[in-house]
Formats: structure tokens, C-alpha cells, sequence
């Protein structure tokens, strides 16, 4: 337990050995997180996410540089992919964070996906805790290198910066579902490169002619929940807190930079305070916090019941099913069922 | 299904150390190490001993490795076991590589490099000497 106070008292080591067992998922991990909880909730998490390659981590550096400047305690969580077949990962997003390494006031820790396919690792929004409960008042999540699907970040930043380089795509591509539409701001990074206005043109070409974003769109991203839960929910944020759906409407900005040289930082960081006011102002901020916690409980229910139910299972049974099944005497839906009512 | 059950990749820190500007092998160890299952966290080139540690301790790592083909092995080796240890992390299996002289060995490995792995090693071996000493 003293890892924790430790932890909050600033104990770089003791984090960083926290971060470890949360992150493996260790059984104590769960008592420890307990005890942490109570101390998050303070720290202001922006996601950046973008294909490999874009400069999310060359950003991230001029982020978290410039964030120090001003006085914040800057926490870094950098996630890449693990691999598939040998579950070993090359976490490679240090190299482009050599300002940081000297910076007291930065914390940088890398994560491999371990598995998960949203763009982050499982664990993520844990290590955000841990980071938070310690005084990382800043954090900065890079996703890993992404396409159009890897839209985790939504839900667990308050401001998501969706990160594109000059020549990918035209305007189909700006029109599909996905990734471009959970950006609260889309970097067009690497603007010194030919087209860069004109992919800056058609992005924002595509946000005047869309519909602004969906407030509060956490539950619309990959967890569908019942309809009735939602319409409760949406009361309650209503009629207790005050928070309405409507009118909290934000509409995204492209802004363009060379992160390598700094250039267009500033007017990033511009853009990100005022969404931070939005936020605050239309009391989306809580909002979201709202169905965030939401989507972690629901999230810690869905791992429960299926580590209870798996441990429930009679083996020979369940190699019984898998056979039936292989067999196609039974499909997969129905086995299911069976073994659940086993 | 018990999570305990599942050990956690183990962790390793690859980095340059030194002025030169040579890190095809320490790219071939951190792909190798990959490979194997490892979590390798690559820092590029021209780490300090200071940007080494300090990485290694945000990073909790179980293993630095140590690439340097500059010759100042003798004066960065140590210190970088030193700042290690100044942050308390003793228990880090520290190895090395790159073009270090068979003679150098033995005193660093007295001070606390836990092998050295010149040119000419296979990536198996480091993986195997990995394996058998880590977290012990």
C-alpha cells in the first residue's frame, strides 16, 4: 500500500513501479487502484492520434516542452503496437522525445498495446490514473499509429488531436466515418510539403458541410448501450446536473504545423485552451467525465463476468461444445448459450 | 484465467551511447530482443548516461542494454551503472555491446555491467542470457 502514498508524494520510482502492475494487471492492481482513485480526476488529458508517421510523437515533444514551460507537470503516455505473433513490441517514441529527457517536471512511459486493437492498451485509462494521483496536472496519450478505426482516444481524452500529413487522400477519404470524426482539432502536420493547403482546404472544407460534432459522443463510440440506459442517463444529466445535450456543440479546427521546427505550436496550444474552455463552460467537461466512468464500469463488468464465468466452465464440457462446433453440429451463438446455461 | 498467472513481457531499454553515430547493431539487438517477446523501448542515438537512467527508471525496465563503438565505454559504462543505482534501481540487468575490447571486460563487469557482448555475438545468446538472468 505504501506504493500508492508514495506514489502521490511524488516518488518517481514508486510510480513507475506502479505503472508496471497496473499495467500487467497484476492481482494487487486492483486494491491499489482503489486506493488511488480518490485522488484523480484533476489532470486535463489530451489524446493525439494519426497515421504512423504523421509526427504524433515529434508533437508530443513540442507539447510536453512547451506545457513545462508554463509551469504544468507533464505525463506522457506513448503506445505502440505489440506484435501479433510474438506479443514483443518495439516502442520507438522516446527517439523523437529527446527534449523531454532531462525535464523534471515531464514523466514519459511507454506502453505496448498488449493485445488491444482501439489504439490504445487496455489498461491506458489506468496509468492516466496513476499519472493523475501523482500531480501530472498535463497528460499527452499518443496513440498508435492509426487509420481510421482506432477511436479508444474518445473516450478517454478531453481533447482529441487528430494528426494528417499533406497528399493522403482526397475528399472521399475526408467524408468517411471513422477516425476524422472524433477531432476536436485536426493537425495538418508537415505543412512545409507540397499540398498541405489544399489538404487543409478539404478538411475544412468537409467540417463546414458537415453537421458539427456530437456532443457527448462517448456512448457512440464501439459500446452500444441499451436504449433505455441512455434515455435514464440523459435525464439525469438533465434534471440533476443541469447538462444538456444540445447547445454544447463544438466545431473542429484544422490548423497546420511543422512539428519539427515548433512551427504552428503556439496556435495549437491556442486552440487547445479555448476547447479546454468549451469544455468547462458548457459543462461538457463533466459530461463526458460522466460516461467516461460510465464506459470504464461497464468496461470493468464485461471483464469480471467473463474471467467468472470462464472459471465457471467445465473444461471437458467446453472442449465437448469447441468440438460440436468444429464439427458444425452447433454454431458458435448457440454454444454460447449452452454454456452458459451449464 | 488467473491474471497472475500471465507474466508480464519483460521490459528492455536499448540505447546509443556516446558521440557516434553507429546504431545498425543496437537496432538488430532491439529487433531480436522484440522478437523474443521482450518489450523493447528504443531511445535512439547519442543517449547520456543521465537520459539513460533517468529513461530507465520512468520506463521500470528489467534490462538496459548499452550499445557504444566511440571507446569512452570505460568512462560511461561505469557511470551510467552508477546513476542507476543512485536511483535505485539495483536490480536492472545491465548488458552491453558494441566494439568493447575482451581486457575491458572484467572491470566492468566488476563494476557492475552484467555482460558484454562484443562483436561477433549471436542475438540467441542475448536473448538466452536475457532470459536466464532477468528479474532474479
Amino acid at each position: 500500500m505504501e506504493l500508492v502514498q508514495a506514489t502521490i508524494a511524488g516518488d518517481r520510482r514508486a510510480m513507475a513501479r506502479l505503472i508496471t502492475l497496473v499495467e500487467g494487471e497484476a492481482k494487487e492492481a486492483r486494491t491499489l487502484l482503489a486506493e488511488l482513485f480518490p485522488h484523480t480526476g484533476r489532470a486535463y488529458v489530451i489524446g493525439i492520434t494519426g497515421a504512423p508517421g504523421s509526427g504524433k510523437s515529434t508533437l508530443v515533444n513540442q507539447l510536453a516542452k512547451s506545457y513545462s514551460a508554463l509551469g504544468r507537470r507533464v505525463g506522457v503516455i506513448a503506445v505502440d503496437a505489440t506484435s501479433p505473433f510474438s506479443g514483443g513490441a518495439l516502442l520507438g517514441d522516446r527517439v523523437r522525445m529527446r527534449d523531454l529527457s532531462h525535464n523534471p517536471d515531464v514523466f514519459v512511459r511507454s506502453m505496448a498495446s498488449r493485445g488491444n486493437l482501439g489504439g490504445l492498451a487496455r489498461t491506458t485509462p489506468d496509468v492516466i490514473k496513476v499519472l493523475d494521483a501523482a500531480g501530472y496536472n498535463l497528460i499527452l496519450v499518443e496513440t498508435v499509429g492509426s487509420g481510421q478505426l482506432e477511436v479508444e482516444i474518445a473516450r478517454t481524452a478531453h481533447t482529441v488531436l487528430v494528426v494528417e500529413i499533406p497528399g493522403t487522400g482526397d475528399e472521399i477519404q475526408s467524408l468517411k466515418a471513422g477516425i476524422l470524426e472524433i477531432a476536436d482539432v485536426i493537425v495538418v502536420n508537415k505543412s512545409d510539403r507540397d499540398g498541405a493547403e489544399r489538404t487543409a482546404a478539404i478538411l475544412e472544407a468537409m467540417l463546414s458541410t458537415g453537421k458539427t460534432q456530437m456532443p457527448s459522443r462517448l456512448p457512440y463510440v464501439g459500446h452500444p448501450y441499451p436504449a433505455n440506459l441512455l434515455a435514464r442517463l440523459a435525464e439525469y444529466l438533465q434534471q440533476e446536473r443541469g447538462l444538456t445535450r444540445s447547445d454544447v456543440s463544438w466545431r473542429p479546427r484544422v490548423l497546420r504545423t511543422v512539428a519539427t521546427r515548433g512551427e504552428g505550436v503556439a496556435e495549437l496550444m491556442d486552440v487547445i485552451e479555448e476547447h479546454r474552455q468549451h469544455l468547462l463552460a458548457t459543462r461538457e467537461w463533466e459530461a463526458r467525465d460522466y460516461l467516461r466512468l460510465l464506459s470504464e464500469i461497464e468496461q470493468a463488468l464485461r471483464h469480471r463476468l467473463t474471467e467468472q464465468l470462464l472459471c465457471q466452465v467445465d473444461l471437458d464440457h467446453l472442449v465437448e461444445v469447441v468440438n460440436s462446433v468444429f464439427a458444425r453440429r452447433l454454431d458458435p451463438c448457440s454454444a454460447a448459450e449452452q454454456l452458459l446455461c451449464s | 484465467m488467473n491474471q497472475s498467472l500471465i507474466l508480464s513481457p519483460i521490459r528492455v531499454l536499448i540505447a546509443k551511447l556516446g558521440l557516434d553515430g553507429h546504431d545498425r547493431g543496437a537496432m538488430v539487438v532491439a529487433r531480436a530482443l522484440r522478437d523474443a517477446g521482450m518489450e523493447v523501448i528504443y531511445t535512439g542515438l547519442r543517449q547520456t548516461p543521465e537520459m539513460v537512467a533517468e529513461a530507465a527508471l520512468q520506463e521500470d525496465v528489467d534490462v538496459v542494454g548499452l550499445s557504444i563503438l566511440s571507446g569512452a565505454h570505460m568512462v560511461l559504462l561505469p557511470r551510467t551503472v552508477d546513476l542507476l543505482r543512485e536511483r535505485g534501481l539495483h536490480d536492472v540487468l545491465i548488458i552491453a555491446g558494441g566494439i568493447i575490447p575482451d581486457e575491458d571486460a572484467p572491470a566492468l563487469k566488476e563494476h557492475g555491467v552484467d555482460a558484454v557482448f562484443g562483436p561477433g555475438s549471436s542475438t540467441r545468446d542475448i536473448v538466452d542470457f536475457i532470459r536466464e538472468h532477468v528479474r532474479k
